[in-house]
C-alpha cells in the first residue's frame, strides 16, 4: 500500500516538473516575439555558441567524414558498387550524422556552460536580483540563447557536412582511388534538396532542445536539483545527459516522420 | 504602504514564519531584528514577492503581492530597492557596470549622465577607485557596498535592506547607516532594515520590530524597546546595548 503511495507521489513530482519544463519553453517562445530584444546579448551568444564551436565542429566533422570514407568504401566494394561512395557519405552526413553529431558537440561545449552559468546566477541570487529590478530573466538569460542557437546550429551543421564530405573525399578519392568525378558527380545526382532540408530541420530542432534543456536545468538549480556548487554540477550533468538523449530520441521521431 | 497580515511559511516541515503581521506607514523606516535563522531574510523575500506565502497576505502600496502579475508587478518593482544579504552582484560585470545596469535598462539617460550618477553613488558608499574591478576581486564588505549603491541608484520609494552593515568594520558600518539615513531624508523612502546593529541602528529608525519564533514578538519605538522588561526582548536588545556601551567605554580608556 505504502509502495503504491510512494509511486504515486514520485510520479506526481515528475509530472509536475514536466509541466514546468513545458511552460518554460512556452514562456521562452513568448518572449522571443515580445520586444524589446536584447540584441547585444544575442550577438554575444552567437559568438559563444556558434563561432567558438567551429573548431570542434571542423575537427569532429573531418574525422567523421574520413571514417565514413573507409567504412563506406569497405561495405560498398563488397557489392562492387564503390562508385556510390559519394552519395553514401553525403547522404549519411547531411541527413543524419551532421545534425546529430554537431548537436551533441554543441551540447557538450556550449550547453553545459550555459547550464553552469545560469545555475550559478540562480544560487547566488543574481536571477532574483534581475527580477527585482523589474527585468525579465527570460528576456535577458534565455531568449538570447534561443535566437543564437537557431542561427548558429544550421550553420554549424552545414560546416560539419562540408568538412565531412571533404574528409570522405580525402579517404575515398586520394587514398582508396575512387575517381573524383564519380565521388562528386554521383553525390550531386543522388542528394536532393529534400535531404538537405531534412538536415536543416533536424539541426534547428536539436538546437531548440539543447537550449530548452540546458537553460531549464540551470534556471531551476537549487530548486529541483540540490544546493550550492553540488547543485550546479548535478544540473550540468543532468542537462548534458538529458539533452543528448532527447536529441537522439527526437532524431528517431523526425526520421520516421520525414521518411 | 507595506502591510503584512498573518504571513505563514513552511519549509520542509519546519514553520519558519507562523503568522507574522506588520505594517509600515509611508515614509517610515523600521528595523527588523531577531536571532540568526529566525526568518528575517525569508520575511523580506515575501515582501518583494520572491517567495509566495503558504497563508496570509502581503499588501504593498495597496496591491496584493501574491496575485500581482506582469506589468503591474514590474511597475511596482521599479519603485522598489532591495539589498540582498549576499549582495547578488552580477559577477560577470564590473562594479561600475553593476550599478549602471538598472539605469541603462530602465531609464533613457545618456551614457555621460549615467556615468556621473554611478560615480557619485559609488563615492557615497566609499568605493571610488574600485569601479572597474569585478565582484570576485573585491572584499565581502565592498561587495555589500556596491550592492547598496546599485539598490539606491534608482531612487526607490520602498527600500528593503538585508543586513546592510554585516561584515563591515565599525567605521564603515556607521558611515553606511548614515548614508541610509541621509538617503531617507532626501528621498523619504519607506524602509525595512534587517540588522544586528543594535543599538546603532536605533538612531535612524522610527520603530523596531523583533521577529522571534515565527511571529513579531515585539514592535515598538526604540526607546520603549530598550527599556522593555520582557525577558526575550531584554536579552536581545539589552545585552547588545550593554556590550556596545562596554565597547565605547573601552575606547575611552585607550584614548585617555
Ligand atoms: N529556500 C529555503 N528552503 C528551505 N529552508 C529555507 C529556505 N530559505 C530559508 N530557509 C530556512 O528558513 C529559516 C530562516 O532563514 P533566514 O535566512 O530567513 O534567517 P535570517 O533570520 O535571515 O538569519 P540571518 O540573520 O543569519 O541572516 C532557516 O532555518 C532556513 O533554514
Ligand atoms: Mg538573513
Amino acid at each position: 500500500m505504502n509502495y503504491i503511495r510512494t509511486l504515486g507521489a514520485v510520479s506526481l513530482v515528475y509530472l509536475r516538473r514536466m509541466g514546468v519544463m513545458g511552460l518554460f519553453l512556452l514562456k521562452t517562445f513568448f518572449y522571443v516575439f515580445v520586444p524589446p530584444l536584447k540584441f547585444t546579448r544575442v550577438l554575444k551568444q552567437i559568438r559563444f555558441i556558434g563561432l567558438q564551436s567551429t573548431s570542434v565542429i571542423l575537427l569532429t566533422g573531418g574525422f567523421a567524414g574520413m571514417v565514413l570514407g573507409f567504412q563506406g568504401f569497405y561495405s560498398l566494394s563488397r557489392f562492387g558498387s564503390d562508385a556510390f561512395l559519394g552519395p553514401m557519405v553525403g547522404l549519411s552526413l547531411i541527413k543524419e550524422l551532421g545534425p546529430v553529431l554537431s548537436a551533441l558537440m554543441v551540447t557538450g561545449r556550449a550547453g553545459s556552460a550555459i547550464t553552469a552559468e545560469i545555475g550559478i546566477m540562480r544560487i547566488s541570487e543574481q536571477v532574483d536580483a534581475l527580477e527585482l529590478m523589474g527585468l525579465n530573466p527570460y528576456r535577458y538569460l534565455i531568449v538570447p540563447n534561443l535566437i543564437a542557437v537557431v542561427i548558429s546550429m544550421p550553420l554549424l551543421t552545414a560546416i560539419f557536412d562540408v568538412i565531412g564530405i571533404l574528409g570522405g573525399y580525402l579517404i575515398g578519392v586520394k587514398l582508396l582511388g575512387v575517381s573524383a568525378g564519380t565521388y562528386f558527380g554521383e553525390m550531386a545526382s543522388y542528394v536532393d534538396m529534400k535531404d538537405i532540408m531534412e538536415g536543416i530541420y533536424k539541426s534547428l530542432s536539436f538546437g531548440v532542445i539543447i537550449i530548452w534543456v540546458c537553460c531549464y536545468k540551470g534556471f531551476y538549480t537549487g530548486i529541483f536539483t540540490g544546493f550550492g556548487a553540488e547543485g550546479v554540477s548535478k544540473a550540468t550533468t543532468q542537462a548534458v545527459v538529458m539533452s543528448s538523449v532527447l536529441i537522439l530520441v527526437w532524431d528517431y521521431v523526425m526520421t520516421s516522420l520525414l521518411f | 504602504m507595506i502591510k503584512i497580515d498573518g504571513l505563514y511559511k513552511l519549509f520542509d516541515g519546519k514553520d519558519v514564519l507562523r503568522g507574522v503581521s506588520l505594517g509600515v506607514r509611508k515614509g517610515e523606516v523600521i528595523a527588523l531584528i531577531g536571532g540568526s535563522g529566525s526568518g528575517k531574510s525569508v520575511f523580506l523575500k515575501h515582501v518583494v514577492g520572491l517567495m509566495k506565502p503558504d497563508r496570509g497576505r502581503v499588501i504593498v502600496d495597496g496591491m496584493d503581492m501574491s496575485t500581482l502579475r506582469g506589468r503591474d508587478l514590474t511597475g511596482l518593482r521599479d519603485r522598489l530597492g532591495f539589498l540582498f544579504q549576499g549582495g547578488a552582484l552580477f559577477d560577470s560585470m564590473t562594479v561600475f557596470e553593476n550599478v549602471a545596469f538598472p539605469l541603462k535598462e530602465k531609464t533613457k539617460l545618456n551614457d555621460k549622465l549615467i556615468r556621473e550618477r554611478v560615480f557619485n553613488e559609488l563615492e557615497h558608499v566609499g568605493l571610488s577607485g574600485s569601479e572597474y574591478k569585478y565582484p570576485s576581486q573585491i572584499s565581502g564588505g565592498m561587495v555589500k557596498r556596491a550592492a547598496l549603491a546599485r539598490a539606491l541608484v534608482m531612487d526607490p520609494e520602498i527600500m528593503l535592506f538585508d543586513e546592510p552593515t554585516t561584515g563591515l568594520d565599525p567605521v564603515i558600518g556607521a558611515a553606511i547607516l548614515n548614508l541610509i539615513d541621509s538617503c531617507h531624508k532626501r528621498l523619504s523612502f519607506t524602509g525595512i532594515i534587517v540588522t544586528h546593529e543594535i543599538p546603532k541602528v536605533f538612531d535612524i529608525v522610527d520603530r523596531v520590530a523583533m521577529l522571534h519564533e515565527g511571529i513579531i514578538w515585539a514592535d515598538d519605538t526604540p526607546e520603549k524597546l530598550m527599556s522593555s522588561s520582557e525577558p526575550i526582548v531584554h536579552a536581545f536588545v539589552g545585552e547588545s546595548a550593554n556590550s556596545s556601551i562596554r565597547h565605547q567605554s573601552g575606547n575611552t580608556v585607550v584614548r585617555g
